[in-house]
């Protein structure tokens, strides 16, 4: 909002600013809060000691997501040597706290999320949940625009396939287990 | 727009609620108090900045 204003101050002290939004998104690839902060932690030291690698007046948080990402993919390449898969435990931990508010299947959609590669949960929330362009994600992720776009709908398709939904039906109006266990099999009419 | 419309329009319908349902579990995330951690991090490493600018109030 005040990007030309920023402008010149040092963008260091614009770190604190992205730190919700930084753990958010490693929250959405680890899948653990705990590795989650640490990997914020990694990409904040990383971003201070590389700052004159940032130019200024572009995107200080497409930047950050930038480290985190790499650092998350870096890190996931070691570990795999080590540990084959672990994630499905983590997956399971974070589900928590289904919405009662009757409107949608909220432990359900955070169930099918925590299921789906790290690539898929990673495009979806930058164009999903951040509201990247497709250019500032596919800067974020070192991909294609159109690789963007292909992995977006990629990974809505196999969201809704995880959660027993074909294309048309309500994911919203389902108020429970049971509902989506009826969504399953329900036709809805085309609009 | 397109004649294939019926299709198109669930697809547009699901990718919207599916967007919805992301925003929400992310907002949840972005919600959480950022850990005293971080703020120490900040400031130790504003330590080292030779400009002495402040980097938290």
């Amino acid at each position: 909002m005040t990007a030309a204003s920023e402008r010149h101050e040092d963008p260091r002290t614009a770190l604190a600013d992205h730190l919700p939004s930084l753990r958010a998104f490693a929250v959405s690839l680890t899948r653990d809060s705990t590795a989650a902060d640490d990997l914020v932690q990694d990409t904040i030291v990383k971003a201070w000691t590389n700052i004159e690698k940032f130019q200024p007046g572009t995107n200080l948080k497409a930047w950050l997501f930038t480290i985190l990402r790499n650092t998350f993919y870096s890190d996931r390449r070691k570990r795999r040597r080590e540990v084959q898969d672990s994630e499905g435990v983590h997956a399971a931990s974070l589900v928590e706290k289904p919405a009662h508010d009757g409107r949608l299947a909220f432990g359900e959609f955070s169930k099918a999320f925590a299921q789906l590669s790290p690539e898929h949960r990673e495009v979806l929330v930058l164009v999903g949940a951040e509201g990247f362009s497709y250019e500032e994600a596919a800067e974020t992720m070192g991909v294609a625009k159109g690789t963007v776009k292909s992995r977006a709908n990629r990974a809505r398709a196999r969201l809704s396939e995880l959660m027993g939904l074909e294309e048309g039906e309500d994911v919203l109006s389902a108020a429970g287990g049971e509902t989506l266990a009826v969504l399953g099999r329900a036709a809805i009419p085309a609009a | 727009m397109s004649k294939n419309t019926a299709s198109d329009g669930e697809r547009a319908n699901l990718r919207r609620q599916i967007d919805e349902n992301l925003r929400r579990v992310y907002e949840r995330e972005l919600e959480r108090e950022v850990p005293d951690r971080f703020r120490d991090l900040l400031n130790e490493l504003s330590g080292k900045m030779p400009a002495g600018k402040e980097s938290a109030k």
